[in-house]
């Protein structure tokens, strides 16, 4: 985005309230998943500690922090991509559904399966489009014409106009903006019921990340959103609830402050809270 | 402080040592090329003339005009075919686990560095081994089969090491993509990762492939023949390969088999390079089609 990160005080007038569904009824829903004590551990480093986090079905949540703070970290163990990298381990618990996401019966690809990830880089594989929408329906043996699974898919990531021709072209001559989108058409073909974006919109122009957001806000009627973000204007103009997370003393992160989005940027009940997002720190 | 004459001076100096440096290397460049540039005119003059259809359908023979390489040249293929069909799923499977799948422990770290160590082991031991493993002890004889197994051993760390660094070039952002939709890691290597690193172990296969084609050592070792004048027919049979035909015919006395000698290098050399071709049109052909 073309912000200066220390401009103060930042225009948050440009949130579209009106967007937003009452919070006070939010909070009193039955989340999609619920983050419970949560430590992560990369062998001897501890890089998250005691998370406890709600995620509102059908809602945007946005982490947001410093570098460093641990936000990744956290996006990723709510589908269990962390446990491919050696030495990584959880304490705590990710509910989904009352279920651990961690207990030993649960598998991680059928977790992967119904959490979907964007990622921060565009990552579409160097195949046609088509074959990158199909390639989770197919692996994931679904039943019903590949096709409309993958047009579906399309028109739900605003991209089905622009691809509609090329659909059996690489899907890597398309501009960052259209990876991205075709990386979350990927990720709804396989039908998930969460959506995890890590910065998805860190690679992007400020034209593409824009129609990155208000596909997020369309999408939201749906499905429940998790976004890590290092640009706290985003977070404010898209999510309905922000996690703000810092590191900790032994560089371990840590969630400060969480609550309704409006509330965080508007009137947030930490000090350190309020020093980030006004830039005076991070 | 410099004076300005002192600091003029001393910029000549590092000029010339640039260009000393350059010429060095120039001439270094140039004395490899140069080396097989007359080896192959000298190849060429002796055997071009030798070179002709005959020479390449004749049986060996003692007299030098009538000699010609269509058993070693039938030994080649033979023993090339059989040597990939074991190298090559073996070595690529080996690579998939260490790569994809084996656990980053003390074990696996042992099984590597043995791997790369084994990759430089002389081929005479190979050689040894075959003839005590395949020849003597499973009594497989003499044959191409003997013989392409041992090859295939010498072969595999090579591509063992080709093909892992043909796994290594796929970014994990492509692994992770495909896991975030649900694939199992077997899915994500069959689908997505092997398609993509198949140029790279290509590349690699037909590089090891065309070292085993000049190998002679382990194959004299094992007892190939030097002299046969029929072509295998099966995997049990004797056989001969091109190299060792070429020795042969050096170590006569008469001065007729050594353009022999030289003919068949010139065929030798033409497998040879048209492999490497085919390993270069592959790997340009690919690249051009995938980037990230």
């Amino acid at each position: 985005m073309v912000t200066s990160e220390t401009s103060v005080p930042i225009q948050y007038a440009a949130v579209p309230m009106k967007a937003r569904i009452d919070n006070e009824m939010d909070t009193k829903q039955e989340p999609a998943m619920e983050v419970r004590d949560l430590s992560a551990f990369y062998g001897n480093f501890r890089a998250l500690r005691s998370v406890t986090l709600p995620v509102p079905k059908q809602r945007i949540s946005a982490i947001i922090g410093p570098s460093g703070c641990g936000k990744s970290t956290l996006i990723r163990c709510l589908n269990r991509m962390n446990e491919l990298i050696p030495g990584f381990r959880v304490e705590g618990e990710v509910l989904f559904e009352g279920k651990n996401l961690y207990d030993k019966k649960v598998d991680a690809v059928e977790v992967r399966r119904r959490i979907g990830m964007v990622f921060q880089k565009p990552n579409p594989f160097p195949k046609s489009n088509y074959d990158n929408v199909a390639f989770g329906a197919r692996i994931n043996g679904y039943e019903g014409k590949l096709d409309e699974i993958v047009e579906r898919a399309l028109r739900q990531a605003a991209l089905w106009e622009e691809v509609k021709d090329k659909l059996h072209k690489s899907a890597l001559a398309l501009s960052g903006g259209q990876q991205q989108r075709l990386c979350i058409a990927r990720t709804l073909a396989i039908e998930p019921e969460v959506i995890l974006m890590d910065e998805p919109c860190s690679a992007l122009d400020p034209v593409a990340t824009l129609k990155i957001e208000d596909l997020m806000r369309e999408l939201a009627r749906e499905y429940s959103i998790v976004i890590v973000t290092h640009n706290m204007q985003q977070a404010a103009r898209v999510a309905d609830f922000t996690a703000v997370m810092m590191m900790g003393e032994d560089r371990a992160g840590e969630l400060i402050e969480y609550g309704p989005t409006n509330e965080i940027f508007t009137n947030p009940k930490e000090k350190r809270t309020e020093d980030y997002i006004t830039g005076r720190f991070g | 402080m410099m004076t300005s004459g002192a600091f003029q001076r001393r910029l000549q100096i590092r000029r010339v040592s640039g260009v000393v440096f350059a010429v060095l290397c120039l001439a270094a460049t140039l004395a490899g090329i140069g080396a097989l540039g007359v080896l192959l005119v000298t190849v060429a003059g002796d055997g071009l003339a030798r070179l002709s259809w005959d020479f390449i359908t004749s049986y060996p023979s003692r007299h030098p005009e009538e000699a010609g390489i269509k058993a070693a040249l039938a030994g080649t293929l033979w023993l090339m075919a059989f040597t990939a069909l074991f190298a090559v799923p073996l070595g690529i499977g080996a690579a998939i686990y260490l790569e994809e799948f084996a656990p980053r422990n003390w074990t696996t770290r042992v099984i590597e560095t043995n791997i790369n160590n084994l990759a430089g082991v002389p081929s005479i031991v190979y050689g040894i081994l075959g003839l005590a493993v395949f020849v003597r002890a499973m009594d497989l004889g003499r044959s191409v089969l003997a013989g392409s197994l041992t090859m295939a051993l010498l072969i595999l760390p090579i591509i063992i090491v080709a093909a892992r660094e043909g796994l290594r070039s796929v970014p994990q952002s492509i692994r992770d993509g495909s896991l975030a939709v649900g694939a199992t890691r077997w899915q994500t290597v069959r689908f997505q990762v092997l398609p993509a690193a198949l140029p790279t172990m290509m590349t690699g296969v037909i590089l090891a492939l065309s070292r085993a084609i000049g190998e002679t050592a382990p194959l004299i070792m094992l007892g190939a023949l030097l002299f046969i004048p029929y072509t295998p027919s099966g995997p049990m049979d004797r056989f001969t390969v091109l190299p060792i035909q070429i020795f042969n015919w050096v170590s006569r006395p008469q001065a007729e088999f050594r353009e022999n000698a030289a003919a068949g290098i010139i065929v030798l050399l033409i497998v040879l390079l048209s492999m490497n071709a085919v390993a270069i049109i592959l790997r340009n052909w690919f690249e051009r089609k995938r980037s990230w």
